[in-house]
């Protein structure tokens, strides 16, 4: 066992992929010299060089847009998107060409690129850096979207990502880089399309990925002082979604409550609620609720603690679905 | 080009030619090439073939048997010029009108043809041929270029990438974001656009204010024009570009300045925006007649190898047209294949929901 950051297991899960694939390459704005302007390339481009971890220019569209051409020679490219905000000027890339081209050549072509992004908000930011475009991706058949939420996870799920032949958006939780917790380096991880049942209950069932799924466990702890015993899954993989741990957990519980930081409205609790309501209609005590950001653009720093879900508001959600 | 003139009857200066339209061969002082007798010949008959493809196409376009057909119709010369100045082991990344090219690469036409008749979004193998698929969205494909040649690059291989797109692609993001990322890793591509003078209805006015080829050296790399409808210089051109790159002298722009004789696509009507006469004035620039002219008038063909070639070209339309038709449509479970490399779970549910749906109408 090793104590590591999330943003270092994420580091170590990188060094190995690296050191496991020659084709493996790590691309973007600042990935070398800087290590990332979150240092989760920290000390890469030292050992491995210039031609692996390649510091390009300041273009998103054009980080995958050669991402993908050296996917299709062959290589196995990681790259960096700095914010959540800059990914739309490289969403043509991901949506019309990283997520169909394989579908286009009918299976020849195979695109293991990985779109590394940190997601969301609550560091203190200015506009464009905490926000959660999750939706955006999940609806983008081709994809694989995925999310960590710990270090021993961020460790796994990186490599398993590298290793997937198919694109994966692979979302960083930036307020949890430097939350620190046991990794064992040698330890498979679940597999990369699993949810987890990260804290067992059996009053209701919170559902969470990334950031959220801290916020949801120290939801649970509180409510088991009001005598609720509350479960919680982290996700993990949103696309393809693990519907066999929801159902299970949902019909067990009989109550649900989806939290996330992107805006509720046709946000991914959409999704689980209508999943959850078709798979778990006749075992529900109460509707699926949903806790998330507000119909708005995400607010000026001052307001964040207002707009992301916390302990409080999850909690709120929970008597709400008591109450029916 | 003075105001009063139809587009491309004053050919602009620096227009690199070897062949004028009356078939007189010319010598350059830095693109000339030496080509026998029979390799004229096969170039003719490239010419040819791929415009009987392409006229076929239009046909079957006309008769509903393709939704849309993009034609290449006047940009022969710059697409088997180009074409067949690749190696085997260089990479081409085509728009959607590369028909040319694909001839050259050895892809089926009926397998374009099946891309525009909806039975696969592409539908051939790019490693087979070193041909990528054809590429909707404009100046996508210019990344992608760059991207592989970086890893011929980091192979270490003796090769070169080319990438094609039109006019109007200057004016993307990602064909300019493809400029700086091929001239800061000095990436081993081509850069050939084939200015037709028109995206669908806007001229080229409506793209740049300077000469297309010119915009290289803002980016650090050198630029050259082409007459896009002399098939000898495009060869030369783009040959001696392709080496640069293979030698690690990095990318060049080639601007092939030609014209699109048909619409943009059978769903255009190019009356609309642009005058009959612009379109008398570029026949006369007609890339096959001149390579027939110069057959003709060095004597390196007679009528008898005309007749031949045209007999071959009616054969091919026949056999295009035939298995055009016969193509048959994917079942429908196809819609949920190769969207994954692995296995996916919502996607397999999916399927299985549908077939059984469509199952139940069979009983």
């Amino acid at each position: 066992m090793t104590t590591l950051t999330l943003a270092k297991a994420l580091n170590e899960g990188l060094r190995r992929s690296m050191e496991d694939d020659p084709k493996v390459l790590v691309m973007g704005e600042d990935v070398g010299k800087l290590g990332g302007v979150f240092r989760v390339t920290d000390g890469l481009q030292k050992d491995f060089g210039e031609d692996r971890v390649i510091d390009t220019p300041l273009a998103e569209s054009g980080i995958i847009g050669t991402a993908i051409g050296l996917a299709l020679r062959g290589y196995r490219p990681v790259c960096e998107i700095q914010f959540d905000g800059f990914v739309f000027p490289a969403a043509d890339q991901i949506i019309t060409q990283l997520a169909k081209m394989p579908l286009r050549s009918l299976g020849a072509l195979k695109l293991p690129v990985v779109v590394r992004i940190p997601c969301g908000g609550g560091i203190g930011a200015v506009e464009h850096h905490s926000e959660s475009p999750e939706a955006y991706f999940t609806h983008t058949a081709g994809l694989r979207v995925v999310a960590c939420s710990n270090p021993a996870d961020a460790y796994t799920m990186i490599q398993d990502a590298v290793r997937c032949d198919d694109p994966i958006i692979f979302f960083e939780p930036k307020r949890r880089y430097w939350d620190k917790a046991d990794v064992d380096l040698a330890a498979p991880g679940l597999p990369l399309d699993r949810a987890r049942t990260v804290r067992q209950g059996r009053d209701v069932t919170l559902v969470a990925y990334g950031p959220m799924v801290k916020t949801c466990l120290e939801a649970a702890a509180a409510a088991e002082e009001d005598g609720r015993s509350v479960e919680v899954v982290d996700l993990r993989s949103l696309n393809p979604l693990d519907m066999d741990v929801l159902t299970e957990s949902v019909t067990r519980t009989g109550r649900c409550v989806v939290v996330h930081e992107a805006p509720v409205f046709t946000g991914f609790g959409a999704e689980i609620a209508a999943r959850v309501t078709e798979r778990c209609f006749y075992s529900l005590e109460a509707p699926v609720l949903r806790v998330g950001g507000f119909s708005t653009p995400y607010p000026p720093s001052r307001l964040e603690d207002h707009y992301l879900p916390d302990l409080d508001r999850v909690l709120d959600a929970v008597d709400r679905s008591f109450a029916y | 080009m003075t105001a009063d003139a139809p587009r491309g009857v004053d050919a602009p200066p620096e227009l690199v030619q070897l062949l004028t339209p009356e078939g007189e061969r010319i010598e350059h002082p830095d693109y000339d090439i030496e080509l026998t007798a029979e390799e004229v010949r096969s170039l003719y008959r490239d010419l040819v073939l791929v415009r009987r493809i392409d006229l076929e196409a239009v046909a079957l376009q006309r008769q509903g048997e393709l939704g849309i057909w993009a034609s290449l119709l006047g940009q022969e010369a710059a697409q088997i010029g180009s074409g067949r100045a690749l190696t085997d082991a260089d990479m081409a990344f085509p728009t959607y009108r590369e028909h040319g090219v694909a001839w050259c690469r050895d892809v089926d036409p009926v397998k374009l043809l099946g891309l525009f008749r909806g039975v696969s979004n592409g539908g051939w193998d790019p490693a087979e041929h070193n041909f990528h698929l054809y590429t909707i969205v404009i100046g996508s494909q210019a990344l992608h270029a760059v991207g592989y040649a970086m890893g011929v690059q980091r192979d270490g291989a003796e090769a070169a990438t080319i990438v094609y797109f039109g006019d109007g692609a200057t004016s993307q993001g990602d064909v300019n974001e493809s400029f700086i990322w091929a001239s800061v890793f000095n990436a081993p591509v081509v850069f050939f656009c084939q200015n037709n003078q028109w995206a669908i209805s806007e001229p080229l006015e409506k793209q740049s204010k300077i000469p297309l080829y010119k915009r290289a050296s803002g980016f650090g790399f050198p630029g050259i024009r082409v007459d896009g409808n002399d098939v000898f210089a495009c060869l030369a051109v783009t040959r001696r570009a392709l080496q640069n790159a293979r030698e690690g002298q990095g990318p060049t722009l080639i601007e092939a300045f030609t014209y699109r004789m048909g619409a943009h696509t059978t769903s255009d009507d190019p009356t609309r925006y642009r005058l009959a006469d612009e379109l008398e004035a570029w026949k006369l620039k007609d890339p096959i007649e001149r390579v027939k002219a110069y057959l003709f008038k060095n004597q390196l063909a007679d009528q008898e190898f005309f007749e031949k070639i045209d007999a071959e070209a009616d054969a091919l339309g026949k056999d295009v047209r035939s298995r055009c038709l016969a193509l048959p449509d994917p079942p429908p479970g196809a819609i949920f294949d190769h969207v994954y490399a692995g296995a996916h779970a919502l996607l397999d549910e999916e399927r299985e929901q549908y077939l059984t749906y469509l199952a139940g109408f069979e009983r």
